[in-house]
């Protein structure tokens, strides 16, 4: 579990996150949703620590992130795994190597070990005859799969996702949504993924967390955001004609 | 104001780069990586610069020595000198400012805009080390680059002169071994080191900090060679005044 007190940040004096506390569960897929500039991806690059926040609290399963020593924060990144926007995997290595990694850097075990327990997580994302590739030969879809992997390929407790699915089609965003849904209820991770696909609320959103101008506006699960009242959340949710008639019907039934 | 921020942000990274060291097992596979790029992967533009340059400085001495008087062994001297004391080590650096720096500018730059140094950071590892250090041990190679093209500078200089018809090769050889002071090369080595060390770490610095996207990258890379080359030249003065005079 992750919870954030009153967290706030600033950059020459324009405030970013003035002010925001929330909780995410375990084994539970927590989204954060907002429009663009709303603060969801300093919010994220907080909880991750990569961003100092100015005032505020972050608890890692009842530890406050300020008072761990180095040596329990060193611990506590090797149980966070993170899928970046634009995958992030290294371009000098291939699928294989890039899902190695972690393992290679962080555990004493021997090279066939590591081999073994990365094949075991490559399977688990379906990805298939990629191992010997590189990610400038694989797809978009699989570049994310690799990703994925490379992020619990450490068993962690914690993963994050950034905008997981931009730049997917429908059909493969989907998938990805649904193999991070999965990989958190089966290794009851806490998941935190950012994001602005509203396919991805609909299909994943066991809690949302709305920003809006740096404050959490709003907070619920997906069943709740088809009946909510606020006037912020249903005009950024349901800005397209689609997603109305959608909930018209979700409201009438 | 600005550059006092950079040249202490430059030097925070330095001390960084010391810190937290990356697993050994790993590190070594960086370092062999970065000999190969940067040291070996050096040698054949290294090698063709020098032996032209070399040439060149010699039909120059030999077309400027009009007076009959003047032996003809100042040919290999003025080569040999030229070569050791100033071609091979600041020459040859500020060329590589341009290749080398501008390798490692944009491949830490690229790893900054991909995200994949978000990435390694948020695994735990020390990025300065890992991204800086290794490139640093890969360039501490440096000074047998410059005495490759020390023995190409001169050797190029005896072909020139020698089939250019300037001078005898007996004129030559006993030119480049005429008033030799080993600490000449020891001079030469020494702003070596200290060049490696630059080429080093500000391409790094500009490749680190950088911000933006891919054009910046492009940006990046030509600030980078401009200050690797400022520092040389500044550096080059600083010794030379220190160690010779």
């Amino acid at each position: 579990m992750i919870k954030v007190e009153n967290i706030k940040k600033s950059f020459d004096d324009i405030a970013v996150l003035k002010g925001i506390s929330a909780t995410f569960e375990k084994g539970k897929t927590n989204l954060i949703i907002g429009q663009s500039g709303s603060g969801k991806t300093v919010f994220l690059k907080c909880l991750l620590g990569l961003f100092n926040i100015d005032s505020g609290k972050i608890f890692f399963e009842n530890k406050r992130l300020k008072e761990m020593s180095l040596a329990d924060r060193l611990v506590l990144r090797q149980e966070m795994g993170m899928v970046f926007q634009g995958s992030a995997l290294f371009d000098s290595m291939n699928v294989e190597e890039n899902i190695m990694f972690p393992l290679g850097m962080f555990t004493s075990k021997k090279n066939s070990e590591i081999r073994d327990r990365a094949n075991i997580v490559i399977k688990r994302v379906n990805l298939i005859n990629a191992n010997e590739k590189y990610p400038d030969e694989i797809s978009g879809g699989m570049k994310k799969r690799v990703a994925i992997a490379r992020a619990i390929v450490m068993n962690p407790k914690f993963l994050f996702c950034d905008e997981p699915n931009s730049g997917l089609d429908p059909k493969t965003a989907i998938l990805i949504d649904n193999l991070i849904q999965e990989i958190t209820e089966e290794y009851q991770i806490t998941t935190v993924i950012n994001t602005h696909d509203m396919n991805s609320v609909m299909e994943i959103g066991q809690k949302i967390v709305f920003l809006r101008n740096g404050l959490k506006e709003w907070e619920g699960s997906k069943e709740d955001i088809f009946s909510t009242e606020n006037e912020a959340v249903t005009n950024f949710v349901y800005s397209s004609d689609l997603f109305k008639k959608v909930r018209e019907v979700y409201l009438k039934k | 104001m600005k550059i006092l921020s950079h040249i202490g942000r430059y030097f925070l990274m330095i001390q960084q780069t010391f810190g937290k060291f990356t697993k050994w097992k790993m590190l070594k596979q960086l370092i062999l990586k970065d000999i190969d790029v940067l040291v070996i992967g050096s040698l054949g533009i290294v090698a063709f610069i020098s032996f032209f340059v070399g040439g060149v400085v010699s039909i120059q001495t030999a077309l400027n020595l009009e007076n009959p008087l003047l032996p003809k062994n100042l040919i290999g001297f003025a080569t040999r000198q030229s070569v050791i004391l100033e071609f091979a080590p600041t020459f040859i650096s500020i060329i590589m400012a341009g290749k080398v720096g501008s390798y490692i500018t944009s491949s830490i730059g690229t790893m900054r805009v991909t995200e994949q140094i978000d990435a390694l950071e948020v695994m735990g590892i020390n990025t300065y080390n890992y991204l800086i250090f290794p490139k640093i041990v890969a360039l501490s190679l440096y000074p047998l680059v410059i005495s490759f093209s020390m023995f190409l500078g001169v050797f190029g200089g005896y072909i020139a002169c020698v089939y250019g018809g300037f001078s005898s090769s007996a004129d030559f050889i006993e030119g480049i071994q005429m008033d030799f002071i080993p600490f000449h090369v020891g001079y030469a080595f020494i702003k070596t080191a200290f060049f490696s060390f630059i080429l080093a770490t500000i391409p790094s610095y500009h490749g680190y900090y950088m911000n933006g996207g891919a054009l910046d990258v492009g940006k990046a890379s030509t600030v980078s060679f401009v200050w690797t080359s400022v520092a040389i030249i500044l550096l080059n003065y600083l010794i030379t005044q220190l160690l010779l005079t």
